[in-house]
Parts: structure tokens; C-alpha cells; sequence
């Protein structure tokens, strides 16, 4: 059945299965490997995308459900060339070791942040507390939220 | 993971939805949330040959506060009932409850009407219902039913609902100024299934005795189980620590949890006891005002 979806601002259509995850649409249709797949049993949440700007599971969804909708990972977050301010806080901060779950930790960072641009260090980690580290850099990954809020917020009063 | 092979069936108008339950609802799996039904599918324990995605139907994701009940439709996602203020005054066992659901990714998707209609004995919502009481409202096209949540429920992932027909609604009782309700719940980590849950619901009468109290457990026996005995021992009586701790015997004894990687049955047996004592408790303190 024919799928279209936005994708970080682009139209993609692809005639797709039914049963096509929405993990495997992206990397392997689509050709965004940014999107990892690691538990496959919405354990984990590394294959974590944003569909019309929530944070969800895209092992735990099919490709046909995204249908006319749009979807942004991790390709997505730079805007006009520039890192966006999460992408800049988890390289200042040092948010990331392996690099596994990092696509995920800055996506629901970025909804944590447009939902509620002043956190505190308790409602980081209630937020990413869907998301497995297997590295366990949980400490530098609420240090680079918190660093992409203030970040943010003198772009705002700037 | 891959499912088997099954036909994708996204209508857009109930009535178009009911058509197809009414032709062939033996082969369908209704599609809501997935947060249960799609990893179920990739291990291969559910080969329903179609799925009906009820997500593009119209006027199933409200909570509406009506006539005495909160009405929570089928595509409320548990997301929702964590951030709803109406809901936060309206029913405090649901409102303590909601946080606690699986984690906060899945509670974007996963939805309140589709964990009952699971019914799996490790869901939390279906204790939290079986403590307040609430209806369930089922429409096919036959005509619509409302069925009080402890008849919807038959035994573990089984329910009334019948193949025609699709949970439209739950409709959930309303605490009043003089009620209270809670949710303790025990687990390894976010995201996990309760080790044991524990939903309290009380209501009280103008002398201040225990007008209507609810008491259910989650993950403790073969499907969520409402600990009838102990409700009726509280309803009538004056609350207090004494009744509360016979109560929390009763329920320990009704439950019957299995040892396993998440607690030995003993263990378990204790914290049931340990979580109506301090359930009850809770509720008792916000039905007498004493709520932030």
C-alpha cells in the first residue's frame, strides 16, 4: 500500500507491506540510518522519531499508521546548516559515549523543550525515562538538556 | 521482528468501522495505541489476518466530565490523562494512576480503552477501574451497550466485547468533595510491568463513615482482582488505621501471586498488604480535605 509521509520537511512516498515497522521504513526505505533499532520490544527507545512532533517508539508502530503524517529524526534537527541548540549541547556537554541511544536522548529532548522550555533536572529525567543508555552517561546527557534550555532561552532574550 | 502477513484497514467514519466489524470481525484486531498488540504480533503471539486502525476516527480522543462520570473515549492516550486538569479533580485514583503507566514514549501511543479491552492481568488500568467503578460503552452495529466494568471483564485478555463490536468510551465514576482514591505501584524500572499494584478508591458519608470504598490489585493473581471482602468490611464502618489494617489482611490473603524474576509470592503477599494500608490511607487523607 502507498505511503506518504513529510520526513524532516520532505514529502517521500513508497509503496510498503502492511507489517513494515516504521524503524525499518525509515533506515531501510527511506535511507535515514540515523533512526537506530536496538531491543525491537519498546524496551529500550532508540528508534525514538517524532510523528507530528511527539515522541514515540517507531519499532512499535507500522509504517502505514504514519500515513499523511509527518515525522522528524534525527537528520532533521539541523536547521539551515547550523546544529541545533540540543545537537551543540551534547557535543559541549560531552552527552553522549557510544553514540547509540543519542539520536533518541536529543529527540525527546527537543519535544521536552518546546513543551517546556525550563525543566528541572527531575522532569529531564522523568522525560528520557523511556530511553536506555547502555553506556549509563545519564549524567551528561541531563547536563546537555539542561545546557540546550539555557542555550535556548538566551537565543530567546537575545 | 516481523508480524505475519495481515490486511491494513484505516477507515475514517465510525459508522464505516462498525461495517466492517459486522462483516468480519472473527478475523480483526482492533488497532489503537499498538503499545501492547504490535509487539505481540512481531513475537508472534497474536496472527490476526487484519487490523482495523481505529486512529483516524473521529470524536474517540476527548475526556469529557458529564453527567456525574468522566468520560475518557478510545483514543485518549495515557499521555493525556497524565496532563488532563480535568481529570485531576475529578478522579484521584486515575489521576495517581496515569503517571505510572509503562513509560513516557509508550504513553504517547498506548490508550486507557484499549488496556481494557487487553485486559492483561498486568495492566494497571484495570484495577484502577475495578476500584472506582466504571461502564464501558460498546457500539456495534446492532446498537450501542453499556456494560459495568466488572461484567466487561471476564478472565485474563478476555472481555464481553464481541467481535462486532468496538469500546468506544469508558465511562469512570467521579470522586465527590468527600472522596479520595490512590495507586501504589511497585516496579523494577520505568517501563516495567507492576511488581504489584494496588488501586484505593474511597467515598464518605456525612458522619464521616466510609460510604463506598474500591480495593484492587494488579499483577498478584490470574487477572486484576477486586477485593470484594475487604470493601465490603470497610463500607459502613468508621475509617481509621485498625479497619485500614484488616483490610490490607483481607486483601493479602485474596491475592495469589506466582513467584518470580520480579519477587517471590511472599514477598509480593506483603506489599499488597503494605500498599492498601498506605492506599487506603492516602485516600482517606485527600477524601477529608487534606489533599494539596
Amino acid at each position: 500500500m502507498n505511503v506518504t509521509v513529510n520526513i524532516n520537511g520532505a514529502e517521500r512516498t513508497a509503496d510498503v507491506e502492511p507489517r513494515l515497522l516504521l524503524t525499518d521504513f525509515i533506515r531501510g526505505t527511506l535511507g535515514l540510518t540515523g533512526t537506530h533499532m536496538g531491543c525491537d520490544t519498546t524496551s529500550c527507545g532508540v528508534c525514538t522519531v517524532l510523528l507530528d512532533g511527539v515522541p514515540v517508539k517507531s519499532c512499535t508502530v507500522f509504517a502505514v499508521q504514519a500515513n499523511g503524517r509527518s515525522i522528524t529524526t534525527v537528520e532533521g534537527l539541523k536547521q539551515n546548516g547550523q546544529l541545533s541548540p540540543i545537537q551543540q549541547a551534547f557535543h559541549q556537554e560531552h552527552g553522549l559515549q557510544c553514540g547509540f541511544c543519542t539520536p533518541a536522548m536529543m529527540l525527546v529532548g527537543t519535544a521536552l523543550l518546546e513543551e517546556n522550555p525550563n525543566p528541572s533536572e527531575d522532569e529531564i529525567r522523568w522525560a528520557i525515562s523511556g530511553n536506555l543508555c547502555r553506556c549509563t552517561g545519564y549524567m551528561n546527557i541531563v547536563k546537555s538538556i539542561q545546557a540546550a534550555a539555557a542555550m535556548k532561552s538566551e537565543e530567546v532574550s537575545a | 521482528m516481523y508480524p505475519s502477513k495481515f490486511d491494513y484497514l484505516a477507515p475514517t467514519t465510525i459508522d464505516e468501522a462498525l461495517g466492517v466489524l459486522a462483516e468480519k470481525g472473527p478475523e480483526i484486531k482492533i488497532l489503537a495505541g499498538g503499545q501492547s498488540l504490535v509487539p505481540m504480533m512481531k513475537l508472534r503471539l497474536a496472527n490476526p489476518p487484519a487490523l482495523l486502525d481505529i486512529n483516524r476516527l473521529p470524536g474517540l480522543d476527548s475526556i469529557e466530565d458529564s453527567n456525574g462520570h468522566l468520560s475518557i473515549g478510545a483514543l485518549v492516550r495515557h499521555n493525556h490523562v497524565v496532563k488532563s486538569d480535568a481529570v485531576k479533580d475529578a478522579n484521584h485514583t486515575v489521576a495517581t494512576a496515569a503517571p505510572w503507566v509503562s513509560d513516557p514514549i509508550v504513553r504517547n501511543l498506548g490508550t486507557v480503552c484499549g488496556s481494557l479491552a487487553h485486559h492483561d492481568p498486568e495492566g494497571d488500568w484495570a484495577s484502577v477501574m475495578l476500584a472506582t467503578g466504571a461502564d464501558v460503552v460498546l457500539r456495534s452495529r446492532q446498537g450501542e451497550r453499556v456494560l459495568p466494568i466488572t461484567d466487561f471483564f471476564v478472565d485474563m485478555f478476555q472481555t464481553m466485547c464481541r467481535p462486532d463490536e468496538l469500546v468506544t468510551e469508558v465511562r469512570v465514576n467521579k470522586h465527590t468533595a468527600r472522596g479520595g482514591g490512590d495507586y501504589q505501584k511497585l516496579e523494577r524500572k520505568v517501563g516495567d510491568y507492576a511488581t504489584v499494584g494496588v488501586a484505593t478508591s474511597l467515598e464518605l458519608a456525612d458522619d464521616g463513615s466510609i460510604a463506598h470504598a474500591g480495593i484492587a490489585l494488579t499483577s498478584v493473581y490470574a487477572h486484576n482482582l477486586k477485593v470484594t471482602e475487604a470493601e465490603d468490611l470497610l463500607r459502613g464502618s468508621q475509617p481509621g488505621t485498625e479497619l485500614f489494617k484488616e483490610a490490607a489482611v483481607i486483601a493479602s490473603a485474596a491475592c495469589d501471586p506466582a513467584d518470580d524474576h520480579r519477587g517471590s509470592a511472599a514477598y509480593k503477599r506483603h506489599v499488597v498488604g503494605v500498599f492498601t494500608e498506605r492506599g487506603l490511607a492516602r485516600s482517606l487523607e485527600i477524601a477529608q480535605g487534606g489533599q494539596s
